[in-house]
């Protein structure tokens, strides 16, 4: 029996999962996917938000500014890279000046640190591509990006690594409350635990719903994003988001922390929860946005779309804690933007309440440092030399675009809750996400993957399930 | 630091040619550097025939085509370097490269060959609606995988454009027991060979929507079906027009992007029409000493062009060297293109470089129907060819004479121009 068992590993359940790994309970996290960080922590803006937006006194603007300060702290103990770029609200009409007055006071009572509005001149200094339109913008200097596949892999190794049991391809399909705690039916069997943490993300409607009277909806809202080739990096300094105005709500515009850019997202309702199909009608709305804000944009420079979901609560605000009619049951459901900023702080504050219920004790055990996949081009020539000299697989690029070596995609073979698919390599490793978006190291990839995991290709999938790469062998049906 | 007087970047069909050449023309000192396991290129996975025609006056398949020059480049002991990625050129020649036998190592060279073909487009670039699923691969992946690792991508085939390689695997998946439904081309005609249309769909009754794109993709693990529509004369789906396919797998050959990354690095101009480096009569870019062929330099569509101009550039790497650099002042006719041609190469020529006889090569933007090729010195018209047809999809070239050079000693610009008479 489990004292705690989180469903769903994504960035939320993962930070959750690493803070309760500071304490002597048996954990385990569980997901339906293949791997960690599948479902809204995957497709997202990929920023760190200052925290000017969120409601004052609301629980998002408090996680919000807490997670924000948590992270510097946390990417270093975790070797994840993280950048405070800054973020810019840009003002695109006088006439919108008092709005974003208020968005500045809003920040204020919020608690952000450094936060000022800049007039055009300045404006322009801190933003070179920025539209001659602009008259003012709020400037949030604490904003920063990230990169939200390596965060959440870095939260869910070093829990891994710190104890916590990971139970991937496990769909929790039914949930009941026993004596003891909590049983959960699975499609790997049944899990039996103390507490339950409902961390589903678009999902976690159903799991309250199941246990609870007091209903909850969460509505899948789809982001579809452009993200353009790295030779556009330098395109925005900060993070550049329009104010909203009588032009709409319109897209971002960002640098990402590998050196794309980042172009979007759209907001639109659906009701498939596994609706992450960019539509032609999405894609152009961003398209027509895009440009608001900054002159020239690349846009042609588009090496993929994709768009996520956030879990969008009716009262767009964070549900975290026990569910009144479901003791040893614990919500961390509505977790949508600024979910990633807060990531950290809902972790801490999941993990202070059930320090507290279950008296928990400190791991003595614990390690908060994580050794990320080492990265060569971040080497000096003489370092990078000596390492190809011992380890000759990081001399052999796989990844011509990105420039990743084989060295790279072992390592995110075998590491802790090491990559078992495609995806999972390229999430690891950046192998296939450059400009020809894996049109070379496809065939090289699913090479080592299958070797170093022992298995046919032709078992070989994108994301697990029935995402099967091949279907055969040639000469089969002739 | 190692020193060679020709470095070659690639060690394909260009590469290769180039290596032989340079070779023949005198020099000694001369190293290929190739990322993959073995010389030859995309010739290596171009397992059906129809390469050589113009260069060996018979049909071989393209590594039999690759082989005649692997042998030619053993046969004059030229040196290359297998599974080694180049990572860097500086302007001033010195190359940065890494394997896993030599580690990361630097090579300073007197002259650079750059011949690093080209990449397919995928489907990023593209903004094609719809799910991410396992299914969907460019044609020149599908063809490495079927021809290269004995791998079936699907069995229930749609393809997007109409290039040379889709066109090819559409036979080969159909040849493999795959069902092609439909290719599906988004211009009004199609950018690969006349010859390839008949052989590989027509041969095979596989429909070619001209004027289609895909608008949708279904499949949230594996690719389930897509869908299809006419567009407009802007490029644009027109409701009311869309088809949908079940299948398995979309294959795409929507256009081949000459891969310069490492010529940009080093600074080389390059031409935004082709994608590939500026180059002037002797193939040589912007940077004095460093040249270009192939693929690298504007897509082709047969491979005995590429060999043909991989040769020039080698045998003009080697004078470049055995000169010992030819970096004087030059006198640099612009070459222009109207009426038709949407680019040359070369764009600049040197009358007094021009060998006996010239070839600029360039391609039509649309469709053209009984018109003339003619070509102007200044104002007079030193050729004159009738062409039935022509199109974007095959390449065009004219023969330059040094005569016509010798008789115009003060030649100010040169036009090739498609007219109607």
């Amino acid at each position: 029996m489990y004292d705690i068992v989180i469903i769903g590993a994504g960035v939320t359940g993962c930070s959750v999962a690493h803070e309760l790994s500071r304490y002597n309970a048996k954990v385990c996290v569980v997901d339906k996917e293949e791997d960690v960080c599948c479902g809204t922590s995957k497709a997202n803006s990929a920023i760190i938000h200052a925290g000017f937006d969120a409601a004052a006194g609301s629980m998002m603007a408090k996680l919000n500014i807490l997670g924000n300060r948590m992270m510097g702290d946390l990417a270093e103990d975790l070797d994840i890279p993280f950048k405070r770029n800054g973020s810019l609200v840009v003002c695109l009409f006088e006439e919108d000046r008092p709005q974003l007055q208020k968005l500045y006071e809003n920040g204020l009572a919020n608690g952000v640190e450094q936060l000022r509005i800049v007039e055009k001149e300045e404006l322009q200094s801190l933003e070179p591509n920025i539209s001659p339109n602009a008259v003012a913008a709020l400037y949030a200097p604490t904003a920063g990006i990230i990169c939200p596949f390596t965060l959440t892999f870095a939260l869910a190794e070093n829990a891994y690594t710190n104890g916590v049991d990971f139970k991937l391809n496990t769909e929790v399909t039914g949930l009941h409350s026993t004596k003891d705690g909590w049983v959960l039916e699975t499609s790997n069997g049944t899990i039996e635990t103390k507490y339950v943490i409902n961390a589903a993300g678009v999902y976690s409607d159903v799991f309250h719903n199941m246990v609870s009277a007091k209903k909850i909806h969460i509505t899948p809202r789809r982001g579809d994003y452009f993200l353009l080739d790295k030779n556009t990096g330098n395109f925005a300094v900060q993070t550049i988001f329009p104010q909203p105005s009588k032009l709409g709500k319109g897209v971002l515009v960002s640098p990402t922390i590998h050196g794309n850019t980042i172009v979007g997202p759209t907001a639109i309702d659906i009701e498939d929860k596994e609706g992450t199909n960019t539509t032609a009608a999405g894609l152009n709305d961003v398209l027509s946005k895009a440009g608001s804000t900054v002159v020239d944009l690349p846009i042609r420079q588009v090496i993929t779309s994709f768009a996520g979901l956030r879990a969008h609560e009716d009262h767009h605000e964070f549900v975290i804690g026990e569910v009144e009619d479901a003791p040893g049951f614990i919500d961390c459901a509505g977790i949508e933007s600024p979910g990633l900023t807060s990531s950290p702080a809902i972790g801490k504050m999941v993990g202070d309440l059930l320090k507290e219920k279950m008296s928990l004790e400190p791991n003595p055990n614990f390690n908060g440092k994580r050794k990320g996949v080492l990265n060569p081009q971040a080497l000096s020539k003489e370092d990078r030399a000596r390492l190809i000299k011992e380890h000759p697989e990081y001399g052999n690029i796989i990844c011509r675009c990105e420039g990743i070596s084989e060295g790279e995609l072992l390592d995110a073979i075998h590491r802790p809750l090491g990559a078992t698919s495609l995806d999972g390599l390229k999430r690891r490793t950046r192998q296939g996400t450059g400009r020809c978006q894996a049109g070379f190291c496809t065939p090289r990839a699913m090479e080592i993957l299958a070797r170093e995991l022992h298995v046919e290709q032709s078992e070989l999938t994108k994301c697990g399930g029935k995402s099967k790469l091949i279907v055969g062998k040639t000469k089969e049906r002739i | 630091m190692e020193n060679y007087d020709i470095v070659i970047i690639g060690g394909g069909p260009a590469g290769l040619a180039a290596a032989v050449s340079a070779y023949d023309a005198g020099a000694r000192s001369i190293l290929i550097l190739e990322r993959d396991k073995k010389l030859g290129g995309i010739l290596e996975q171009c397992i059906h025939n129809g390469f050589g025609l113009h260069t060996f006056k018979e049909e071989l398949t393209g590594p039999e085509y690759a082989q005649r020059y692997f042998d030619q480049v053993l046969e004059r002991k030229i040196e290359y370097r297998l599974n080694t990625m180049v990572l860097d050129i500086s302007a001033e020649k010195v190359i940065t490269a890494m394997s896993r036998t030599d580690g990361l190592f630097e090579i300073q060279a007197g002259s650079v060959i750059l011949a690093m073909g080209c990449r397919e487009r995928s489907r990023g670039s593209l903004n094609i609606p719809g799910y991410r699923p396992a299914g969907i691969y460019t044609a020149g992946t599908a063809q490495r995988l079927v021809n290269m690792e004995g791998m079936m991508p699907g069995r229930e085939v749609v393809i997007l454009g109409s290039g040379d390689i889709g066109l090819i695997m559409a036979r080969r998946m159909t040849l493999e027991g795959a069902k092609v439904k439909v290719v599906a081309e988004l211009l009004p005609y199609s950018g690969g060979l006349r010859r390839n249309i008949v052989q590989c769909l027509d041969d095979y009754d596989i429909p070619l929507k001209l004027s289609h794109t895909v608008i949708d993709i279904e499949g949230k693990e594996r690719v389930e079906g897509i869908t299809i529509a006419e567009v407009d004369e802007k490029r644009r789906p027109i409701p009311g027009t869309e088809e949908h396919y079940t299948c398995d797998t979309l294959l795409l050959s929507v256009g081949l992007i000459p891969e310069n990354e490492l010529s940009r690095g080093m600074g080389v101009k390059i031409n935004p029409v082709t994608n590939g480096p500026s180059v002037n009569e002797s193939l040589e870019t912007s940077i004095p000493g460093v040249f270009a062929a192939g693929n690298v330099l504007h897509v082709h569509d047969l491979v005995d062009f590429v060999s043909e101009e991989a040769a020039s550039a080698g045998r003009n790497a080697a004078a470049y060297v055995q000169a010992g650099g030819n970096e004087e002042a030059r006198h640099e006719v612009p070459v222009a293109a109207e009426g038709g041609p949407r680019y040359t190469v070369p764009v600049t020529i040197d009358p007094s470089r021009v060998p006996e006889s010239l070839t600029v090569r360039f391609r039509v933007g649309d469709i053209i129907r009984n018109h003339f090729v003619s070509v102007y010195f200044d104002q007079d018209r030193v050729l004159h060819i009738k062409r039935p047809i022509m199109a974007p999809g095959e390449m065009e070239e004219v023969k330059l004479k040094k005569q016509f050079f010798d008789e115009r000693p003060n030649l100010a610009k040169i036009t090739i121009r498609v007219e109607e008479k």
